[in-house]
């Protein structure tokens, strides 16, 4: 085991699915509060527009979307960050993976919002607050804090879903594990066992913060 | 339903407003959309010869069709992937699944560690595994690996979070029933077959159809693994027509359309659910209290859908 932490870049490759994690968590955050707040508006056609943004990409594959960044908008449409060839599938995987988590936050500010009473928007309405002032002084962080399970279980898809940035060839570690496999087959099990190990180290804590977090943050009642 | 909560019915100004911000807004989509043809059009993506394959219009005396020798097999074998892996997960979360709720405490402790590492590692990783595993040793013919391992880790998965899925079912019935079970004098492993497992099968039953809507996409991931699947047949038509942008978005059409009327039959299962319990709650309550929560059960029911 120590001979494949000598040979291959291991902890450089978690750390490559850690920070495609960590900026694509950020993304999908923004844009999932976004597409939020379109479903939730009063205009009809934003509403509509939010509901096709969710319905398209929670069922298209997120491997179709990576692989469309790269062979679509790289290749065919020639939207390029920087010229290296490398560093352009990385942005382009965090934006895959941002665009694909989006929809699954929205969804989950959305189930938060109907742990919020009627009459918290009622209330918010009667002493004047507009659509606005409502939605963002009284609704959503009510929302938010009671959408925090399901947020949570978001982040950790979203952490293991960073392993098909491999499909067009992000060096995260599921695409190490195919090379080390190829090189080594006589020890499938230990490197199965790392990579395994890997991302129950990176998964717990999410997991175990979630619990905590909604218990600590849920609105009493 | 908690669209209209949120606002009054809007006055004569905030009409006004929403027509502004419905204009404004409408006006933005179109740039995008603008936007978008215009690019696709300027990369030459756009041109007839690269559409008319999918119409059935030979293209530069190209024999073959684009439907019957790509699309066609390659979402047959998305499908037969898909169905196998949700059969399996199927047997696997129910044996699994009962199993954690043993009374023999190793037998619990066992399937704990299984499903809920199997639900930490990513499926990619799993069939990555699990292809070299079979390749290497040639556990199948050599074409059936890919499947095989494709269908391996799916499996693996999905069928941890059906096990999961049963198990919160169970535990959210109320204690009433397995008490009366076990008071009509059925042993423990009856009274759950029997009273408890019907139950939670039922309330578990939306969150089973949208985990098809998570297999077939899943079944995606084989593209990684050289499975020809459905998204795999890009390359090949890419290659034989040089229209891979259209491909892309055929195949993405073809995706979505299958997935969305999936999630459309979970819904409406859900909702004749929670319509049917409803109607139960009332009848047990005038009866002596106590009533299943079907609805309850269903909100409680962890979905990883993402």
């Amino acid at each position: 085991m120590g001979e494949l932490f000598a040979t291959y870049p291991i902890l450089a490759a978690f750390g490559m699915t850690l920070l495609l994690t960590f900026f694509a968590a950020i993304g999908a955050a923004v844009l999932g509060t976004l597409v939020a707040v379109l479903r939730v508006s009063p205009v009809p056609l934003f509403q509509k527009v939010g509901a096709l943004y969710v319905n398209v990409f929670r069922n298209t594959p997120l491997t179709l979307i990576i692989i469309a960044s790269n062979i679509v908008m790289i290749v065919n449409l020639g939207f390029s960050f920087t010229e290296d060839i490398a560093r352009d599938n990385v942005y382009w995987a965090i934006i895959g993976l941002t665009v694909y988590h989006a929809a699954f936050v929205c969804e989950s500010l959305r189930s938060g919002v109907n742990t919020v009473p009627v009459g918290q928007a009622e209330a918010a309405r009667s002493i004047g607050l507009t659509f606005g002032q409502s939605l963002v002084q009284v609704l959503l962080p009510q929302a938010v804090r009671g959408a925090i399970t399901p947020l949570g279980n978001t982040l950790i898809a979203l952490a293991k879903n960073t392993t098909v940035a491999t499909a067009i060839g992000v060096a995260e570690i599921s695409g190490l594990q195919k090379t080390m496999t190829e090189d080594r087959i006589d020890l499938i099990l230990p490197i199965i066992l790392v990579v395994a190990a890997g991302f129950v180290v990176i998964t717990l804590p999410m997991g175990l913060a979630t619990s905590w977090l909604s218990g600590r943050l849920a609105v009493k009642r | 339903m908690t669209d209209s909560i949120l606002f009054d019915a809007p006055g004569p100004r905030a009409r006004a407003r929403h027509r502004i911000g419905g204009v404004v807004g409408g006006l933005v989509v179109l740039a995008f959309l603008a936007f978008a043809l215009w690019k696709l059009g300027e990369k030459g993506q756009l041109q007839a010869d690269k559409w008319k394959p999918f119409i059935g219009v030979s293209v530069n005396d190209i024999d073959a069709n684009l439907w019957v020798d790509y699309i066609v097999p390659g979402l047959l074998n998305t499908l037969k992937a898909a169905a196998i892996s949700i059969v399996l997960a199927l047997v696997f979360g129910l044996v699994f699944g009962i199993s954690r709720m043993s009374h023999v405490a190793v037998v619990r402790w066992v399937c704990t560690v299984v499903i809920e590492l199997f639900r930490s590692v990513p499926v990619l990783v799993m069939m990555i595994a699990a292809f070299y595993y079979f390749s290497f040793n040639n556990v199948f013919v050599s074409d059936v690996n890919a499947l095989a391992a494709v269908v391996t880790g799916l499996t693996l998965y999905n069928g941890s979070v059906v096990a999961e899925l049963l198990r919160s079912g169970v535990a959210s019935l109320p204690r009433g029933q397995s008490e009366a079970g076990l008071t009509i004098g059925l042993t423990s492993g009856q009274t759950l077959r029997q009273i408890e497992l019907p139950q939670a099968v039922t309330a578990m039953l939306p969150a089973l159809v949208g985990q098809l809507v998570v297999v077939l996409k899943d079944t995606a991931l084989g593209q990684i693994i050289t499975y020809p699947e459905l998204l795999n047949t890009y390359q090949q038509i890419g290659s034989t027509w040089s229209n891979i942008v259209p491909a892309m978005f055929v195949i993405a059409l073809i995706f979505i359309g299958i997935n969305y009327t999936l999630s459309v039959v979970a819904g409406r299962v859900e909702r004749r659910l929670r319509g049917r319990g409803r109607a139960t709650v009332k009848r047990v309550g005038g009866v002596g209290g106590g009533g299943a929560v079907p609805p309850l059960v269903l909100e409680r029911a962890p979905t990883r859908s993402a």
